[in-house]
């Protein structure tokens, strides 16, 4: 399996077999990205973290990654700062850090950005989320979490909550876990229920997904509750969003109808959808979520750079 | 025969069984008459076994039918016609191509190539009649491909 120059712009690019292959690889990564062991692999090699929109944790680990694996990091975290203000395309900005770096990773407000900054670039291209688009990392390090937790991503019973229908990692998510053959449940309001198009794309791949609006019923049985949030620009006034934030809301009392060993996903940030009560429980496993960017993000970009352990 | 009564060409291309009500856009995607200076002639709601056609006759020019493929996107029943001296010498039913580029817009607002940056609007076909079509950079699916047309 050859991942050396690859682009990694929409988790649709893999093939099952290829996200096992990243997947194995990440687990490799955990001392390193702990800090637990040192390598180098990357040293020499200088990483172009161009980031258009704001992000703390994409971005952060990405860097992190890099570091970890001997490499440096050089680019922006704010646009206001570039040429873009003056008016640069974003293909001219890509031209400009293909020349001065060996791997790209963007992050920018407007959907295909990544597969356009790929075009462009002769190095390859990690896309750290694209406008409402794809953010394929992120798929990656959530299915690297369900792996680790439950050992296996098979048979598991899946429960995605909230707002299903503008999130941005759900579709994904939904999509890869169908390639595993997940029992998946929908639970969101009304208003933002998943897309047709992406239970299409579950059943083409064996998966039946269900649809309910009772999340005790759904977490039941659960082996993961991946929560998401609900974004205050979706909705017209504040009325209404408060009330559709009411509706779902994760706290310990909830989980007391729940498996004793269902573990509470999130993608952060999270606002008031899980309470901090459940932080200190060992269902929270959102942190080491978050963690795991970490490793993931490393083995993708030892992958793409040819470097081994 | 009742259709040859509005025009008999010689030699040329004649592009037939375009879905009713399209033809000035074929027209508009294969750039004619800009880049040719070839008599054209129109024929629209032309009653046909198959319900309503329209027609395209170019006189003079034939017209190569890969280069003609990109209208099966509005008119996937379409036929090339190279006509020489009066007779149906060639015909060919267009298929669409692989992927289509620089005629359809992007119905998502925030798509990248809805920008000012120096690419083409590019899509994938992901099935032939009804034409489905996906951006290559967002995946977006354009509801209405004919109201797209650039
Ligand atoms: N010499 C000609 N001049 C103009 N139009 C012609 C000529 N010969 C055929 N056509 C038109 O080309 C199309 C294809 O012709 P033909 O192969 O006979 O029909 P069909 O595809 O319906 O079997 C028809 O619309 C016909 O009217
Ligand atoms: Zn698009």
């Amino acid at each position: 399996m050859n991942f050396k120059g690859r682009d990694i712009i929409s988790i649709k690019d893999f093939s099952k077999a290829e996200i096992n292959h990243i997947l194995e690889c990440s687990k490799k990564m955990v001392p390193y990205a702990k800090g637990e062991k040192y390598t180098n692999i990357l040293k020499g090699r200088v990483l172009s973290s161009l980031f258009f929109e704001p992000s703390t944790r994409t971005r952060l680990s990405f860097e992190s990654a890099m570091n970890r694996l001997g490499g440096r990091v050089i680019g922006f975290s704010d646009p206001s700062g570039t040429s873009q203000k003056k008016g640069e395309s974003l293909a001219d900005t890509i031209r400009m850090a293909d020349s001065y770096s060996d791997v790209i990773v963007v992050r920018h407000p407007q959907e295909g950005a990544a597969r356009l900054a790929a075009e462009f670039a002769d190095v390859p291209v990690l896309n750290a989320g694209d406008g409402a688009g794809r953010h394929p990392t992120q798929c990656l390090l959530d299915l690297f979490t369900i792996l680790t937790e439950k050992k296996k991503i098979e048979k598991n019973k899946i429960v995605l909550l909230g707002d299903l229908k503008y999130g941005r990692t759900v579709h994904s998510l939904a999509y890869a876990l169908s390639l595993y053959g997940v029992e998946l449940t929908f639970v969101s309001p009304g208003s933002l229920k998943m897309p047709k198009e992406v239970i299409n794309e579950c059943k083409e791949l064996g998966v039946e997904p269900r649809s309910t609006s009772s999340l005790e019923k759904a977490i039941s049985d659960a082996d993961v509750l991946y929560v998401t949030r609900i974004q205050k620009e979706r909705f017209p006034d504040a009325e209404e969003y408060n009330r559709v934030v009411g509706i779902y809301k994760v706290d310990n009392d909830l989980l007391k109808h729940a498996r004793k060993d269902i573990i509470v996903m999130h993608p952060l940030p999270r606002v008031t959808e899980i309470k901090p009560e459940v932080d200190k429980t060992p269902h929270a496993l959102y942190f080491k979520q978050a963690f795991n960017g970490v490793p993931v993000r490393m083995a993708l970009l030892s992958l793409i750079s040819g470097g081994r352990l | 025969m009742k259709e040859l009564k509005i025009q008999t060409i010689k030699n040329g291309t004649v592009i037939d069984h375009i879905t009713a009500g399209n033809a000035v856009k074929v027209l508009h995607i294969l750039g004619i008459p800009k880049t040719s200076s070839s008599t054209v002639s129109v024929a629209m709601n032309v009653k046909s076994k198959l319900g309503k056609k329209d027609i395209v006759k170019v006189e003079n020019r034939e017209l190569d039918p890969q280069e003609v493929d990109k209208i099966a996107l509005i008119a996937p029943k379409a036929t090339i016609n190279i006509i020489r001296d009066f007779e149906v010498a060639e015909k060919h039913r267009v298929k669409l191509p692989k992927e289509i580029v620089g005629i359809v817009r992007c119905s998502n607002p925030t798509c990248v190539s809805n920008f000012n940056e120096p690419v083409e609007s590019r899509f994938i076909v992901i099935r032939e009649d009804p034409p489905r079509i996906k951006c290559y950079f967002c995946e977006r699916e354009p509801e209405d491909i004919a109201e797209r047309i650039i």
